[in-house]
């Protein structure tokens, strides 16, 4: 487990996919996806309940067949060497998986004895991860009696024991409260610092945000688009002018071959202007011309682009279900014994 | 990586002796099995039994030492049938995915499941002996302390082969389905004819032609043998019956057991190879 790698990232790319396919009868969850992740970087998968993120994750940790395509991670192909992947991988799972009736200390023993690491390293290794995410205290404490913030820190540690290169994070931070959220951000960024490529899926836009140093957003089993945040902000122009007026039809047509106006967004109340510009600058000219044609204007608002602006423009939609759907097979898990 | 199933079994292990009542009720219940319905039952048949007549030189044993074996079997059977049952909870509890994602072969779970099974056996097929000896079960009889040795690990030779072969038939069965409920239902209809269609309470013989058949290939049968040969001895009558085992038929009862267990690696083998849990 310890060796170096032959083909690892000797373009600089850790996990490489062309083309994966993967459907459940006639439902393609993943419809034909590219990408590749840069080895030491925090690359996230943002798209809503259902867009084909977790098939996907599914597919590379080797859980899933694959199908269609072809995926490579440290070098090694998923289809030609599971093994090889799955020893250089750790995984922490969409529901909390712990077992209830196993201790913290027992629950990382398992794993590293499942990964068959030695015994002195496994001991070793564990003391070194309690110490990273601050279980020290709960080492014996059966796992029923975590916090779901510790059991999501617990389940961090445990896909760290194998120092894998990848640690894959299926929405590490759902159903979690807000400043444990930001927590998990500060541990997970201190894993990456040390030197793991991370990827990870959500459905939250300020995780992908803040958390990551690239993004594809990901809908209906499609990659949309794949860049830094910036880069995505950047693709909806310098700034964003939301306008309503009495005649928004009228406005439209008026303001869709401005020069500044790079692409105008109706909404079922008033519309969005994607300007190019600085939209302080713009905006008095955007007045006079509605004035001068005399459309009244009843609100101005005027904005950065967002994550959540570029989720909406490039998929049509706001998040659906915002945290709710998934919470059910947790609770069921949870709470099954 | 030849030692994966120890992981397995140990964690297997700390839920056996964690879960307390469990581990109590699973200890106990033979014991019950063997001093009321035992008692009750031999006090009964040994009435029926006293005017019949014993072949000469022939030892006659009581319906508690006859029935013991029975109970032996009966307890493995149970306990092995739902030995896999923690697989199924694993599946649904998503602590399978742990596992099935590791670099471990996934043989390596159906034989730690079936050690940690065959351990919890063990135990119990002991406690059943020791208390069985205490209620006035004749097992051993006579024997010297070599005899004794022998016929303790002759009897769970028998009892590990038959539960390794229902432990696997359980993990596979488990590996293959979706709720507890559905697996404790074919289990009961599992043991219900592999229990009664047995030689664990009375002699086969005098069963019609088909249920003969059936209890002489019968997997429990072939433990029981194998139980009543090494616990009473090869020449015995219970019940009326004279029974008399050769080596050979003990040797051939102990081949269908392996062949037995092998059948149901394979079934085991090839459900898990097949199965997809995410």
């Amino acid at each position: 487990m310890e060796t170096e790698d032959p083909a690892d990232g000797s373009d600089g790319t850790i996990i490489c996919v062309e083309n994966l396919e993967h459907a459940y009868g006639n439902f393609r969850a993943v419809d034909g996806i590219s990408f590749a992740v840069r080895r030491g970087e925090i690359f996230s998968f943002l798209g809503p309940n259902g867009a084909g993120k977790s098939t996907a994750i599914n597919v590379l940790i080797t859980l899933l067949a694959l199908q269609k395509g072809r995926a490579t991670i440290a070098g090694y192909d998923v289809t030609k060497e599971p093994q090889k992947v799955r020893e250089s991988i750790g995984i922490v799972f969409q529901d909390i998986t712990l077992d209830r009736d196993m201790t913290v200390w027992e629950l990382l023993e398992f794993h590293g004895r499942l990964y068959t690491m030695p015994t002195g390293e496994r001991r070793r290794r564990i003391d070194e991860l309690l110490k990273l995410v601050q279980l020290e205290p709960k080492r014996n404490e059966l796992t029923k009696r975590l916090s779901g913030g510790m059991k999501r820190r617990l389940e961090i540690a445990r896909g760290l024991m194998t120092r894998p290169k990848v640690l894959f994070l299926d929405e590490p931070t759902i159903g979690l409260d807000p400043q444990t959220r930001m927590r998990m951000w500060e541990y997970i960024k201190g894993v990456n610092r040390e030197g793991t490529t991370i990827f990870l899926t959500t459905h939250y836009m300020d995780e992908a945000d803040q958390l990551s140093d690239r993004i594809s957003i990901i809908d209906h089993g499609k990659i949309i688009i794949t860049g830094t945040s910036g880069e995505l902000k950047n693709t909806l122009g310098q700034d964003l002018i939301y306008l309503e007026t009495d005649n928004d039809e009228a406005a439209l047509a008026l303001l869709k071959d401005l020069p500044p106006v790079r692409d105008i967004k109706a909404k079922t109340q008033g519309f969005t202007l994607m300007v190019n510009e600085d939209g302080t600058k713009v905006l008095p000219g955007i007045i006079d011309t509605l004035r001068n044609a005399g459309i009244e204007i009843s609100t101005i608002n005027l904005k950065k682009p967002s994550m959540d602006d570029v989720f909406v423009f490039y998929t049509g939609k706001e998040i659906r279900d915002e945290g709710q759907a998934p919470a059910r097979p947790r609770f069921m898990r949870a709470g099954g014994r | 990586m030849p030692y994966g199933f120890t992981t397995i079994y140990w964690r297997d292990m700390i839920r056996f002796v964690r879960f307390k009542t469990l581990l109590v009720s699973s200890l106990l219940q033979p014991a019950l099995w063997l001093a009321f319905f035992g008692i009750a039952m031999s006090s009964n048949f040994d009435r029926l039994m006293a005017g019949m007549p014993v072949p000469t030189g022939v030892h006659a044993v009581g319906y508690l030492t006859f029935m013991g074996a029975g109970i032996i079997a009966m307890t493995t059977l149970f306990t092995s049938l739902f030995g896999g049952i923690v697989i199924l909870f694993d599946k649904n509890w998503g602590l399978m995915r742990e596992i099935l994602a590791s670099p471990m072969n996934r043989n390596h779970i159906i034989f730690g499941i079936g050690l940690s099974g065959v351990t919890k056996s063990f135990i119990q097929a002991i406690i059943i002996m020791v208390f069985g000896i205490l209620i006035g079960a004749a097992f051993f009889a006579g024997y010297t302390a070599i005899q004794i040795a022998t016929g303790v690990l002759g009897i769970l030779a028998f009892v590990g082969m038959f539960a390794l072969g229902f432990l696997f038939l359980s993990a596979a069965i488990a590996i293959s389905m979706e709720s507890p409920e559905g697996l404790q239902g074919v289990i009961t209809l599992l043991t219900m004819p592999i229990f009664f269609a047995s030689n664990a309470l009375y002699p086969i013989d005098a069963f019609p032609e088909i249920l003969k058949i059936i209890s002489v290939y019968n997997p429990m049968t072939l433990l029981i043998t194998g139980i009543r040969y090494f616990a009473i001895g090869p020449d015995f009558v219970a019940l009326g019956k004279h029974y008399m085992f050769t080596t050979a038929d003990i040797l051939v009862s102990f081949a269908g057991l392996t062949v037995f267990t092998g059948i149901t690696f394979l079934l085991a083998w090839w459900r898990f190879k097949k199965a997809v849990v995410t």
